[in-house]
């Protein structure tokens, strides 16, 4: 029976340590440590948050880079396409200019020619003229000494104009 | 910092065992008498209940007439010769009086300090620090040492990882406030009762460990000791009372959903109510006392059994030690989670009942 009777002693002794245990703790231990634990599972609550909202922030701004940098590529692209149609044209154009230049050369020298020649012609037509003046001149100096002479003479003259 | 503690540690350990606390006896008896005491029969029942009941000295171990044991001071107000302190060493291991009192040996004080007035067996006051209440103040002290210490880190290390002690506690502080206290009481009013919930978790678990030890400042069977059971259940069954809100004692006077005739004229259903009301911290006592008891005594058993079977031969003993040992580990390590299964009990017991009793409406 001594097992399940309970003693006044150790009733008194048990109540009044655990009384004062319990109020001791509850004091100065179980507050700071529950209130800790607490906050400290806020802050990480909140951090996790945080770090959650700047991965998501990130990647956005990954997603902007991504666009800008493939804008610039298409740019450059661009540019660089321009820049060669560009150089063709130029190149084109040049072309075209030399070869209109050097046509405008050519005509110019044909004409060149062409005025050379005639004046050519002009001088051979006045030698000419002046060489006939020569021969009717010695064709009139013979003319009265024998006319057969004069009739061959004038023959000969007329074939060496002829030979000329 | 940490060595220091560790070194206060160990030489709490040690001032336990000085002499000026515990006392190396040898007693010189005769021959005969020494030889008659090893000749005793070896008796299973008073063997198991002197180790699970309360004793007003600390005893670790005897070889035959050597006694090693812490003894306690002997605190008694008898009617007839008023107050009385003295060391239990006083009775000679019951073998003595001192001024009258003596430890009892048969009938219904039996251990306990009674006073012989006119040939019979009086029980003084008697508010002895005994073995029981030595353990449960070392506890105590242990528990302040603990919580307090590592409250302070807690304000020490604001918002930071917990560390030493701290890292051990903090999943079983956790456990007790979120896995205890929050589903039993409900979200909104758990926090009042968390500090209670906590002392008693902790009381229960680490008496129930220190329950374990087979030596100083374990081996006392603290929380197997109704007395100690009976002031905890107490404790929930006043705060319980205390907390109780105009839904709960609407429930147990006028129980809503009860026909009419059941509460009046004659109040069966209140009677029933309130009978329920006293039964549950009742219940919560003799759980924990019977469950710690039970682990103590079967182990006791086991270890019993190799006395019964050494008396019959001394081969057969020490045959049947090994086996004794093996089951008395196996009891040991289910005792570990008994220790904490019964502490986890008997805070989530209270905590339903608390949530009981602040319940709200519907």
């Amino acid at each position: 029976m001594g097992l399940v009777t309970p003693e006044l002693g150790t009733f008194i002794w048990m109540f009044i340590a655990f009384a004062s245990v319990f109020f001791l703790l509850k004091k100065f231990a179980w507050p700071s440590i529950v209130d800790a634990i607490e906050e400290r599972n806020d802050s990480i609550k909140e951090a996790l948050l945080s770090a959650e909202s700047a991965k998501e922030e990130m990647a956005k701004l990954q997603a902007d880079n991504q666009k800008i940098l493939k804008e610039a590529r298409r740019e450059r692209e661009n540019m660089i396409k321009e820049a060669k149609e560009l150089g063709e044209q130029i190149v084109r154009e040049a072309k075209t200019k030399a070869i209109e230049e050097a046509e405008k050369v050519v005509e110019s020298a044909r004409q060149a020619i062409e005025s050379d020649k005639a004046a050519a012609l002009s001088e051979i037509k006045t030698q000419v003229a002046t060489l006939s003046v020569e021969i009717a001149e010695k064709v009139l100096r013979r003319q009265f000494d024998e006319d057969q002479k004069q009739k061959d003479y004038f023959q000969e003259l007329m074939k060496e104009v002829n030979i000329n | 910092m940490k060595h220091i503690h560790r070194l206060l540690l160990i030489a709490f350990f040690f001032t336990c065992l000085t002499p000026a606390f515990a006392s190396v006896s040898k007693e010189h008896h005769s021959e005969t008498h020494q030889e008659s005491h090893y000749k005793e029969k070896f008796e299973t029942g008073p063997f198991i209940m002197d180790h699970i009941a309360d004793a007003y000295d600390w005893h670790v171990f005897s070889y035959g007439d050597f006694h090693f044991k812490a003894h306690l001071p002997v605190i008694v107000y008898s009617q007839h010769s008023g107050f009385h302190i003295f060391m239990s060493s006083k009775f000679h291991h019951g073998h003595s009086s001192y001024n009258g009192f003596e430890l009892a040996k048969e009938g219904e004080y039996r251990g306990k300090v009674v006073e012989m007035v006119n040939g019979q067996q009086v029980r003084p006051f008697d508010i002895s620090m005994t073995k029981n209440v030595s353990a449960m103040l070392i506890s105590m002290i242990f528990l302040l040492w603990i919580f307090l210490s590592v409250a302070k880190t807690y304000t020490r290390r604001k918002g930071l990882e917990p560390k030493g002690l701290q890292a051990y506690l903090e999943p079983i502080i956790v456990f007790v406030v979120d896995e205890i206290a929050k589903p039993a009481i409900g979200e909104k009013k758990y926090k009042k009762f968390v500090p209670f919930l906590l002392t008693i978790f902790f009381f229960i678990w680490l008496n129930n460990l220190m329950g374990l030890m087979p030596f100083i400042p374990g081996g006392a069977n603290v929380t197997g000791n109704i007395t100690i059971t009976m002031v905890l259940a107490l404790f929930t069954f006043i705060i319980t009372l205390v907390n109780g809100n105009k839904n709960y004692w609407k429930h147990i006077f006028n129980t809503p959903g009860v026909p009419w005739w059941l509460k009046y004229p004659v109040p069966l259903m209140p009677l029933v109510e309130l009978m329920g009301m006293m039964t549950k911290p009742f219940v919560l006592m003799v759980r924990l006392f019977a469950n710690i008891t039970a682990g103590h005594i079967i182990v006791l058993s086991f270890i019993s059994l190799i006395f019964i079977f050494g008396e019959m031969s001394s081969t057969l003993g020490l045959g049947s030690s090994v086996i004794s040992v093996g089951f008395v580990i196996f009891m040991n390590v289910l005792e570990l989670l008994v220790a904490l299964i019964q502490a986890y009990v008997f805070t989530f017991l209270s905590a339903l009942y608390f949530g009981m009793a602040v319940e709200e409406d519907h």
